[in-house]
This record gives C-alpha cells, structure tokens and sequence, in this order.
C-alpha cells in the first residue's frame, strides 16, 4: 500500500475502496513503525482521527472535496491552534498557538486529515535536520545519513512512506535540499504565492512554504489548496491561482531549458553530474531544446544570503525574549538577567549564531558594509535571472553539489554547512520557484535536480518535472526500510 | 554674553482611529489591561502586520495641510530594541522614506506677527505597550493595549527661539491635527506627546550648539516651564565653563527641573532596517486628489473668513476658530441670529466661562448653539435687554425650556410700552426732588441715578434705549 501517491489514494477515497479513517489508521501505524527516524515531533493521533471520521461522513453525504480525507503533515513551522507548535525550539517546546496558519486553515478547510508536526532544524536553520531540539532525523536511504534541512522531517515522512505528503518551508533551500538527499519533489513556489501568515518567520523576505510530496502531480494537487493570496499577508500575491494540475500533460516540444556551464564542474559530485546528464538526455527526448547561459554574480549568492537571512532573523527573533510566552529562565535576577539566560539557555547555537551575525550586519558603522550591499547585489542575483528569462523558459540546476551526506560530518564546520545551498540560495533572493525532483542515484543515495522558473511559473514547472516522471522511475523508487 | 535660544518640537500624535495601525484590535482608551490587544499585538510566532490604510490618508492629511511632500513610495523599517513592552522586540516605524517630507506651519506670535515653522517630516509608527511599576510587589506588569496604536511622529525644524515660539507652535499643531479630526488631542490621556529639542548659542553664531532632549513635557503649561528651566541650566553651565554633553532629560514637573535620563553613550544602536513583512507605501496623484478633497476648512482660512465675514477682529477671530467644535458652534449662532460681534461675545464670554467652569467640551454644552442664537436674537429685536439676557441664560444651562418660554414664564419681557415707562419715570422724578435739583444745578452724574431706580422698578424690563430717552426728555 506504500507505494500510492496522493493521486491514488484521491481514487481510492472516491471510489469508497478505502475509508479515510482506514487510511489515517494506517499512516498512524506507519508513523509508529518508523519512530526511528524521529521525524516527527508531534503525532496528532486523536485529532487525525476525529478528522478522519468527519472526512468519511462529508464522504457519505456527497460533500468530499478531491482533498477530503486525504492524510499528511505539517512542518512544525506552520501554527495549529490548539497543538504545539515548536519550530523545533526549546523555546517554543511549551507553546500552543491560539490561531492557524492561513495553510494550515486552508489544507483543514479541504477536508485533509492532519497527522502530526514533522521535525526540523530549530527555526528553520539548516541543512542537515541536525538543529532540533528534538534530536536530529535519519534519513532512510541510510540511517547514518542526515536527511537534510530545515525541513528534513518532511522529507524523511515522505520518503519512507510514513505519509503521503507534507508541507515544507523554504529560505535557502530547506525544501528542495532536503527533497533531493531524501528522492523526492519538492516545490518552492514564487515568493508570495503562499501565505505567510501563521508559518514561524526565520527571514521574511526569502521564506516561502511548498509542497512535498512523491510525484510533481502530488506537488500540484497539493499547491491548489496552499496557494492564493492572503489580506492577514501583505506580502502575498494578489494573482489568481491557476489549476495547477491542467497543464501537466503539456507537451514539452521546444521548451527551451537553460543550463549553467560552471554549475557542473569542479564541486560537483560526479554521480550527480552523470545523473542530470542522462536526465538532459531523457528531457530531449521529450522535445526540450538546451541553451547555455550564465548567471554571472552566482558567486555572490551565499554570502549575500547570510547576511540578509541573518539579519531579518535577528530581529524575527527578537520577540522570543521569555516575557510573554515560550521558555523563561527560573529565577531572573532582574529584566538582562530574564532576555539573557532566557535566550541562552533555550536557543541552540545555530540560531545563535545566525542572530549575532544579523546584530552585526545591521549595526551602526557596519549596515552600508553589509546590508547595503547585500540589498545591491541581491537586485544583480536577480536581474542575472530575468535576463537568463529572455533566452529560456526554465533553468536545470542541481540541488546539491553531492548527495545526504554522514551525520555529524558537517556540523562541526558552518560554511561547509552553508557551501552545501550554493545551488539553492540565489532562488530564494530572487523569489523564483524551483522543483526538486529525483533524477538518479549516488550509490545507495537519491539525488535530484532542480527547475528553476520565472516568476508564477509554477505550471511550467510542474508540467516539466511531470513529464520526466511519465517517462523516468527514480521517483517511485523508495528506502528498503519502506518496504 | 547673549545667548540665542533653539528649539525643535517632536510630537506624537495619536490618529484617531478604531483599530490599530498593524492589527484588527481597537484602541480605545481606558480598557482593561490587555483585553484590546490580538496575537499581532503581542508579538506571537508567525504572525504578520498589515498596514491600516485609514492612518496612511490621515497621515496625508496632516501633510496636505502642512503644505509638505507627500512620498509616492514611503518605507516601513524595524527599529530594534529589547524592552518588556514592546512586544516583537522592535518597533514599526519609519525611518529613511517617511510619508509625509519637507513641510511648514505659521504661528501667530504674541505681537502679531506670523512666523514660519518648518517641519522636517512627519512618519507613521505604532506605538509601544505599557510597563506598570506599581501594584506588583517589586514585579513589573505589562499592558499591551497600547501596543499598535497608530502614531503620526511630527518633526519640527530647530526654528524656534523662545519657549514662547515653541507653545505658540504646540497650540498651532494641537489646534490643526483637531480641525483634521486625525487625532483627539487629548494630552491627558497621551494622545498628544511632545519631546523638546534645546540648545543654546551665542547670538550670532550660526552653528547649532549641543542639544538635549526633554521628554515628560505633557502640557502646554510643562512645555514652557521646561524649556525655560533648561535654557537657564544650559546657560549656567556654559557660563562657567562647562560644556553640554548630548542627552535625554527628563521633566519634573513637582520641582520644576529636568534631569538625566540616559547620555548619549547609553543611546541604543537601533539597527533600522526596512520592515520584510510589509511592501513599500505607494501614494498615487488619485489618492492624494481624492483626499484634497476631505480637507476642512484649515484654522488659519476660517481666522482670516471670521475676519472677513463677520467683522470680527482678529483676537476674537483667533478665539473662535481655535477648535473646530468651537468654531462650528459659533457660526451656528449666527445663522439664528444674524448678529456675529454680539454673537462672538456672548459665545467667548458667557457661554465659555460656564464650560470652562464646569469643564466641559463645547459639544457637551447643556445650551445649544441654536438656544443661544435664540436668545441673541431676542436681545436684537428688544424683547430682553442684554443684562436680562445674563438671567435667561441661567435658566437656560439648566434646561428649563426654550428661550421663549423662560422668558415668558419667568415674566421677564422687556417693557417697551411707552406710556408704562413714562409712568414710573413721572413717579421717580416726582419722589426725588432732591436728586431732581441736584441735576438740574449741573450734576449731570445722577442721570445714571435715574436709570437705576427706574430699572429697579421695572426689575430691568424696561427697554434701555426707550428709557434713556424718556429720561433725557423729561429731566430737561
């Protein structure tokens, strides 16, 4: 039953061969099965099933919507009313938002069944899921291997089958990356396609929640619900949302696709290289025309992106200060004693470090130095891209430069840490969507690919990343531990 | 040596709207501490601002009427500091691009004159929470009802040059954001805040000497003794050879000084950056057309109209337009009764002594501007004499009934029968020989004697002019 997509199980519930109380039952089992994997943080096994069971009675009274019923979950990034909502903080390991996330809202207003709050690095920061207070995720291809991050619970779920799909946030990568060392797709979507509202703000200008999921139709099915624009969100896109499901059998004769020459030399593992190689192949096949371009300022990318991410999260973080919700130091001698050890004690050195860089950036004497001009080389990221717009429809890039690699065995060293987004970074400066999708394998490992579009070109993407999954198979490839 | 006084003003002015500028909450006044206050105002995980586009077109009001630059595209920025009351660790404000640019305002100084004030920028901003210090047992308690409120942060040039200048302005300002209905301008409550801005140089000298910054100023009558008080301190620490170090001072009013607040060193270094969650402000041509045409009557156009129209002169123009309600409760009388001097008259004498008395607004007046004007016009067409009008107007702020009736009731309609008024002369001549040679030997004063006993017997009915002339016939 493992190998269903969302797609399938939309079948199943409407021609009444399975129930969705059966099917929550069943992805319960799984999440037990596979606790190992620690990718969850929250099992919302209660919730689930009282959902379920209303989803089947909507069913009986021929009130289901195509999602009605339909399990997954949440990144615990997205606020839930009512359950915890940790960022994988020991900040927020006592908070319980009175409010919804707009998605959250959204997905539970389609009917979909809730099944928990996936694992993550604390506040979204990361690339190896390593960051969590609640211990780091495996990933299931090879339980030594990290899976990824931030949202590397999410990917982890997805891909060992423990659920069929799962929301995903994306500052610098932490869909697509995680979606690539665990095989499956991952969609960042344009910034602003998806409200913002209600999902734990890490850097405001860059955030952007998808969908994760097995196949691009699942991704696209999904991005019906998450998308639209938002009044409580004044950074949304006020643009109507297509079906994002009606272009998917396009052909792809003559999309012209862009390649970037540098993208695949030195840094670049040799099997992910080899693996996008047959994949251009398969791409030609279906009619896709190949173009070099350049994005010229692409070296600026990482260092531009931790100076900006850093300094919107020093001060997005700024409100956890133990004075109105979340963790509190015992015993505070006076108002520093109370924001020092409160922030001390409960957040995790990543985030630490990303908010004394953010203090720094944006200090007096040093903001013209870097926020400044991250600010100016950020608009050459973008300005890179919408001229590469003028010759290609959309961008193939890798996602990472090698596949999951050993826990622990980045951790230690931050850049490397960061130099593992160096092809995911530039997306988010410029609010462009990219696709993850599984492309090949390194050994026992996934590895993906991504297409990057211009602006709301999410259709294309996904008729893209679809077409390659008609014609391809690594996508329906899963761990041996799903088996 | 001479010394030259400089002052700029900073005023926060509370816009009167219903709900905050960032959140759906309302911002009353007085609630019960954090009962007006949304997740977006406390700062929760993920929440997001949206800007409340009435401040945006309050605030381009105030920027109309202060003849300034209107941004097509104004900035929200972050500005960064840890304090319990301030919710999201960093305040919403605007920093580089602020909505309203270069403008000015006149004052009428006390002789007369008009001075121009600049002003160098007005910028939305919400306000921060309150820290409760007492009540708590050595504890700090929080009300975040305040959190969010909208604030338009006017900046003035250092172009005053008295504590005088300053108040004038102050008033100016107060007088105007009312007439704009953006703020209530209540200074009690705080939606009326003023921070000082004081230096002193030598006279002559061009460049600005070092400033300090007094806040708690939170009365025209504290804004003045304030400054004066600094002026005073700055002076003698100059003169004798001391320098002024740049801080923020802060106003005891119980005796009258300022002291430290915190020096420049301890300043935060606020970290300003521009606000991620929210777009920059666009403000077309349409929308500031549109709003050109809400504008009301500006208080310097209505001063000058009142001088014009009415004949008023400018004291009393000035008085009447000081406030919009007042103003508007003026022209009022005047459409009853077509008489603008007895009407500015009776409005700035009787009728304000008596709300002042009872400190009330002139909305809350218990005598409507239509009563007054009934009254007024009872004293044009000779029914009472002004002096039996003060009588009327007694019963009337105690709502005993219309002007008529009080007057009917009350038996007080002015006696202009000509033969009843000779009658009771002819008997005051004739019982007072005395005072009649008297007068006629030259002592021209006791004709007022006359009057008096005649209004005496008439309990002031009688018709002044009628009688005056009856008087002047008959003692001949």
């Amino acid at each position: 039953m493992t190998h269903y997509t969302l797609a399938d199980y939309q079948q199943q519930l409407a021609s009444k061969d399975i129930s969705s109380v059966e099917l929550a039952q069943f992805f319960l089992q799984q999440m037990a099965k596979h606790a190992h994997l620690n990718s969850f943080i929250t099992v919302c096994e209660q919730e689930a099933l009282l959902q379920a069971k209303h989803a089947d009675e909507l069913r009986a009274q021929g009130k289901a919507g195509p999602l009605t019923g339909i399990p997954f979950a949440h990144k615990d990034i997205f606020c839930t009313k009512g359950i915890k909502t940790s960022c994988a903080s020991k900040m927020l390991d006592n908070f319980i938002a009175p409010y919804n996330a707009t998605i959250v809202d959204k997905m539970a207003s389609a009917g979909m069944v809730m099944l928990g709050k996936t694992n993550m690095d604390e506040f979204a920061m990361g690339s190896s899921n390593e960051n969590s207070f609640y211990g780091k995720v495996h990933n299931p291809w090879d339980l030594n291997c990290v899976p990824g991050g931030s949202s590397g619970g999410s990917a982890a779920a997805v891909a060992a089958r423990i659920i069929p799909a799962a929301t995903g946030t994306d500052t610098g990568g932490s869909i697509r990356q995680p979606a690539a060392f665990c095989g499956i797709t991952g969609l960042k979507p344009t910034y602003g396609r998806i409200s913002r509202y209600g999902m734990i703000a890490f850097a405001s200008s860059l955030d952007q929640a998808g969908p994760m999921t097995q196949t691009a139709f699942d991704a696209a099915i999904l991005l019906n619900v998450m998308a639209g624009f938002d009044p409580k969100d004044s950074t949304s896109l006020d643009t109507p949302v297509p079906d994002y499901t009606a272009n998917l059998n396009d052909s792809l004769k003559g999309v012209r696709i862009g390649i970037i020459p540098s993208f695949f030399g030195q840094g670049l593992h040799p099997d992910i290289n080899e693996a996008i190689n047959k994949s251009k192949t398969v791409l030609e096949q279906l009619g896709a025309v190949f173009v070099e371009i350049d994005l010229p300022h692409h070296d600026l990318a990482i260092p531009t992106y931790y100076v900006i991410a850093s300094a919107e999260c020093s001060s997005n973080l700024a409100r956890y200060d133990g004075v109105r919700y979340g963790y509190r130091a015992k015993n505070p001698e006076n108002l520093l004693d109370l924001y020092q050890r409160s922030r001390s004690e409960a957040f995790g050195s990543e985030v630490k470090r990303r908010i004394m860089i953010g203090t720094y950036v944006l200090s007096s004497g040093y903001y013209d130095a870097y926020y400044i001009k991250a600010q100016q080389a950020r608009r050459l990221l973008a300005e890179d891209y919408q001229n590469a717009f003028k010759y290609v429809d959309v961008i193939l890039s890798p996602t990472t430069p090698d596949p999951a690699f050993k826990i622990a065995e980045k951790s230690d060293d931050p850049v490397k840490m960061y130099l593992s987004d160096i092809y995911t970074i530039a997306v988010n400066m410029a609010g462009l969507p990219a696709i993850n999708i599984p492309c090949g394998f390194s050994g026992h490992l996934p590895v993906g690919m991504q297409f990057i579009g211009n602006h709301l070109s999410e259709s294309k993407l996904l008729n893209i990343a679809h077409q390659f999954q008609q014609v391809t198979s690594h996508h329906q490839k899963a761990p041996e531990i799903s088996l | 040596m001479k010394w030259e006084v400089v002052i700029g003003l900073e005023v926060h002015a509370q816009l009167a709207t219903q709900s905050k500028i960032f959140s759906g909450a309302a911002t009353a006044y007085g609630a019960m501490p954090n009962t007006q206050a949304c997740a977006i105002d406390l700062g929760m995980p993920g929440v997001l601002p949206v800007l409340n586009e009435e401040t945006l077109h309050m605030a381009i009001k105030f920027g109309l009427a202060a003849n300034a630059h209107i941004a097509p595209e104004s900035i929200f920025a972050r500005k960064n500091y840890f304090y319990p009351d301030l919710p999201k660790g960093y305040q919403i404000s605007q920093y580089e691009i602020p909505v309203v640019g270069k403008g000015y305002l006149d004052i009428i100084l006390e002789d007369g004159s008009v001075k121009r004030i600049g002003i160098t920028r007005a910028h939305l901003e919400e306000d921060a929470g309150k820290s409760l210090h007492e009540d708590f047992r050595g504890m700090t308690g929080i009300d975040l009802n305040r959190a969010g409120t909208p604030l338009l942060e006017i900046v003035s040039e250092p172009d005053m040059r008295s504590s005088t200048e300053a108040v004038a302005y102050l008033k100016t300002l107060h007088t105007l954001v009312r007439y704009l209905g953006i703020c209530d301008g209540n200074m009690q409550e705080g939606s009326f805040r003023c921070d000082a801005n004081v230096s002193i140089r030598p006279m002559g000298e061009t460049k600005l000497g070092t400033r300090t910054e007094l806040k708690n100023i939170n009365s025209f009558r504290f804004v003045e003794k304030a400054i004066n008080y600094e002026i005073e301190r700055q002076i003698e620490v100059i003169e004798n050879g001391g320098t002024i170090s740049q801080e923020t001072r802060l106003y005891d009013a119980d005796n009258n000084t300022t002291r430290t607040m915190r020096s420049k060193e301890e300043a935060n270094d606020y970290r300003y950056f521009p606000d991620p969650d929210l777009l920059p402000v666009a403000v077309s041509e349409e929308l500031i057309a549109k709003i050109k045409t809400t504008m009301p009557e500006l208080p310097q156009e209505k001063r000058d109209r009142f001088t014009k129209a009415y004949g008023l002169n400018s004291y009393d123009a000035n008085v009447l337009s000081s406030s919009r309600d007042l103003a508007d409760y003026y022209e009022a009388v005047t459409k009853v009764a077509n008489e603008p001097k007895l009407a500015a008259n009776w409005v700035m004498g009787e009728l304000l002594a008596a709300i002042n008395k009872e400190n009330l607004n002139i909305t809350e007046s218990p005598i409507k501007a239509e009563a007054l004007g009934q009254l007024i016009q009872r004293i044009h067409d000779n029914t009472i004499s002004g002096k039996i009008a003060k009588t009327v107007f007694v019963h009337l702020w105690q709502n005993e009934g219309s002007v008529d009736e009080i007057i009917e009731k009350q038996g007080l309609k002015q006696v202009t029968d000509l033969g009843a008024i000779e009658k009771i002369v002819d008997e005051i001549i004739n019982n007072n020989p005395q005072q009649l040679a008297d007068y006629k030997a030259g002592k021209e004063k006791l004709f007022a004697f006359f009057v008096g006993q005649a209004m005496k017997a008439t309990q002031g009915k009688a018709n002044p002019q009628q009688l005056n002339d009856l008087l002047k016939d008959k003692l001949k």
